[in-house]
């Protein structure tokens, strides 16, 4: 088998020169998606009959949410790469999507309390997906603190890696014992939207906002690992090459 | 290595007589140095002892608090005693030395883990009727109090096992071990206070000391690898 | 070449690349271990020393080239390596909680066995004190004792080991590692001192150093 294409993959020079040319089409697509989503979801679409305006958050809510959670699985499994083939480049990415996630769920978290007061009529409530999201808030910072922790680069990398395996194999664990907690502890709450109940004129531009979180996580993503490589790629040519402007 | 390889047995006997053996001499350093295992018991019971001055004496009060106030601690116990498992044998070399056994590493973490609930989370379990008495918790609960921390801890010797793992060549791991444990935790801990809330209301709860069983039973095959990886990585550092 | 036990090659590397922190320590690193050979391992401090020991016991894998143990490439021969390893690296392997006749006990020895050693470090009389009541060369000298019991395994690796000793304990090790390479084992160990022993090889590291300035550094490795 032919395993060339999978170690060019890992060179960080191959990464750099192959990722610059997608940029711009990322970021064009991610402005036109979000503008498109929010005008239509912020300005167009009708009231909610409960909710009045307010509900209108979670064409930020819920993408925010989704990535923060489809984030963690991208650094773990970037980890993993990382740690099995000793790839450079998949540590590089592994660093960028941890503190992308981080923001994301943090996002997440502020929408959610800003959602709950009209809602509930407080800013923080202990429901289910609002405390999972905390942890997996807790997690991404774990994570974080590791990779700044260690004296070489090269440890910290593998280690953050090793601890974001192990909270993939904790996430279900988690958030299905915080599930069980909730219903525990129900109490009389308004229900957010259910999915079923949400008519397909909100259901759109909630899908475009989807798909343009999903573009501008991308674009994020590979600014942040290519300016991630320049730092680590600092003493070989091809960097300087491209800090110089290419000579 | 022990009095093994002379012989050279097959490799599971021999797994199985590295691990009695690093047992043995775990529990022989844990009987010298007292102060590991008094020392958390004694958080335990201060902190806990402090929580009416905070709270108030009021005894219905404490009673609500009591199940998450004695889980929480037990977790913070149990926490700040993990610095200290592996840094030992990191500082003296031992570490290096048992990644180079034949028998994987699995065992010798097993074994350490072991030892160190039965320093910890055992006491701990044992004493907190005690306190449950002191904080005035129903009496329903003191059976499931006992069970649930008897589970519970030892999953989070073993979950402890890998922070103290990840962050054992680092100088100052303190905060950075609990911020890393910390949301590993969380189902022990929600489990663990669930079984006593249940016990309290005087409903069935061998659904969630079944669950601490299932966590426990997840944690002691998966964590030790988790941990001997980080082992490996961190003596790299 | 005639193939008798005390010829035969035990450790072979070719090639040998280290990378420590995106930085190559040393390239092209060649040479043979046979058995009843020594190999002292030399160059200034920051030379890879300690990385080249780790890098062979199989403790650290950021290297290119190949490593055999008896023909088989790493990884694949490093469990038979590890089978007859005796490392002493730069710490020692002693747990400070325990007596000096317990921690060799732990390595495998039996009572006996174990205060002889302990008696040709010099170290009687203190058989039954805790290692960290012991000072920094005593107990030094009790993770050295273990060379010094029977059926010691036929590879040893050690990490200055010589640092902690006086003129007698010298003389000492350095006639139980003579007598270790006369019954067909091998060493590779590193020293800032010199050290007499008949048959021992030198292998200099700053030989095989890759200079490498900030600016003219070209190549892209995609090995870490």
């Amino acid at each position: 088998m032919n395993w060339q294409w999978f170690h060019r993959l890992g060179s960080p020079r191959w990464f750099y020169q192959k990722t610059g040319a997608w940029l711009p089409w990322l970021a064009l697509a991610s402005v036109v998606l979000l503008s498109v989503g929010s005008v239509w979801g912020l300005g167009f679409v009708y009231e909610h009959g409960q909710q009045g305006n307010s509900y209108r958050i979670i064409y930020i809510h819920v993408p925010a949410a989704l990535l923060a959670l489809a984030g963690y699985y991208v650094m773990a499994i970037s980890g993993a790469i990382g740690l099995i083939w000793r790839m450079k480049l998949s540590f590089a990415v592994m660093r960028a999507a941890a503190s992308i996630g981080a923001v994301l769920s943090f996002i997440c978290l502020v929408t959610g309390s800003l959602w709950g007061k009209p809602t509930w009529g407080t800013y923080w409530e202990w429901e289910a997906r609002m405390t999972s999201m905390l942890i997996l808030l807790f997690l991404y910072i774990g994570v974080i603190a590791l990779s700044h922790a260690a004296s070489r680069e090269q440890s910290a990398d593998k280690a953050s890696a090793l601890l974001a395996l192990v909270g993939t194999v904790n996430i279900p664990i988690i958030y299905w014992s915080v599930n069980w907690w909730n219903s525990l502890h129900q109490r009389a709450t308004l229900r957010v939207i259910e999915e079923s109940r949400i008519d397909p004129v909100m259901f759109y531009p909630l899908l475009i906002m989807i798909i343009g979180f999903y573009c501008m996580y991308a674009w994020t993503l590979l600014t942040h690992t290519r300016t991630l490589l320049l730092k680590r790629e600092m003493r070989t040519k091809w960097a300087q090459d491209e800090l110089l402007g290419g000579r | 290595m022990s009095s093994v390889d002379v012989q050279k047995p097959v490799s599971g006997v021999r797994s199985a007589l590295g691990f009695m053996a690093l047992f043995r001499i775990e529990m022989l350093l844990a009987l010298r140095k007292r102060a590991d295992i008094t020392n958390p018991l004694l958080f335990f019971v201060t902190v806990l002892a402090l929580l009416p001055l905070g709270v108030g004496p009021e005894p219905e009060l404490l009673a609500k608090m009591a199940p998450g106030m004695i889980w929480v601690m037990a977790l913070l116990a149990n926490m700040l005693s993990q610095e200290s498992l592996f840094r030992g044998d990191f500082e003296d070399g031992t570490l290096e030395q048992l990644t180079l056994l034949p028998q994987p590493l699995y065992f010798a973490i097993l074994a350490k883990s072991l030892v160190h609930w039965i320093a910890t989370g055992l006491p701990l379990a044992l004493l907190s009727p005690l306190l449950a008495l002191m904080l005035n918790l129903p009496v329903d609960g003191y059976l499931c109090l006992l069970v649930s921390l008897l589970l519970g801890t030892a999953s989070l010797s073993l979950i402890g096992a890998i922070g103290a793992a990840l962050t054992v060549a680092l100088r100052r791991p303190g905060l950075l071990l609990a911020l890393i444990v910390m949301p590993l935790y969380v189902p022990v801990l929600i489990f663990g206070t669930g079984a006593v809330q249940a016990a309290i209301d005087g409903y069935a709860y061998s659904t969630q000391l079944a669950f601490l069983a299932a966590l426990l039973a997840t944690a002691a095959a998966l964590a030790p690898l988790a941990a001997a990886g980080a082992i490996r990585i961190s003596l790299d550092n | 070449m005639s193939v008798t036990p005390k010829s035969q090659v035990v450790l072979q590397v070719t090639d040998l690349t280290c990378i420590r922190d995106g930085r190559r320590l040393f390239e092209g690193l060649r040479f043979s271990l046979h058995a009843g050979a020594a190999i002292q391992v030399k160059g200034s401090n920051g030379a890879g020393k300690t990385t080249l020991l780790r890098t062979l016991i199989g403790s650290s894998s950021e290297f290119s080239g190949d490593i055999l143990w008896c023909g088989d490439p790493y990884p694949k021969g490093l469990p038979a390596m590890r089978d007859s390893l005796l490392y002493i690296g730069h710490r020692g392997g002693v747990r400070s909680g325990l007596t000096p006749l317990e921690n060799l006990t732990w390595y495998g020895a039996n009572q006996e066995a174990a205060l002889s050693a302990l008696e040709s470090v010099d170290l009687t009389g203190f058989e039954d004190s805790l290692c960290h009541s012991l000072s920094a060369g005593q107990n030094r000298r009790v993770a050295l004792a273990r060379l010094f019991l029977p059926n010691s395994p036929r590879f040893w690796i050690l990490d200055e080991p010589l640092t902690a000793l006086d003129v007698a304990g010298v003389a000492a090790l350095e006639e139980q590692m003579a007598a270790h390479l006369r019954n067909g084992g091998s060493i590779l160990l590193t020293s800032h001192q010199p050290l007499s022993l008949p048959g021992l090889d030198a292998l200099n590291l700053s030989d095989y150093t890759v200079f490498e300035s900030f600016s003219d550094f070209g190549g892209e490795h995609v090995l870490s």
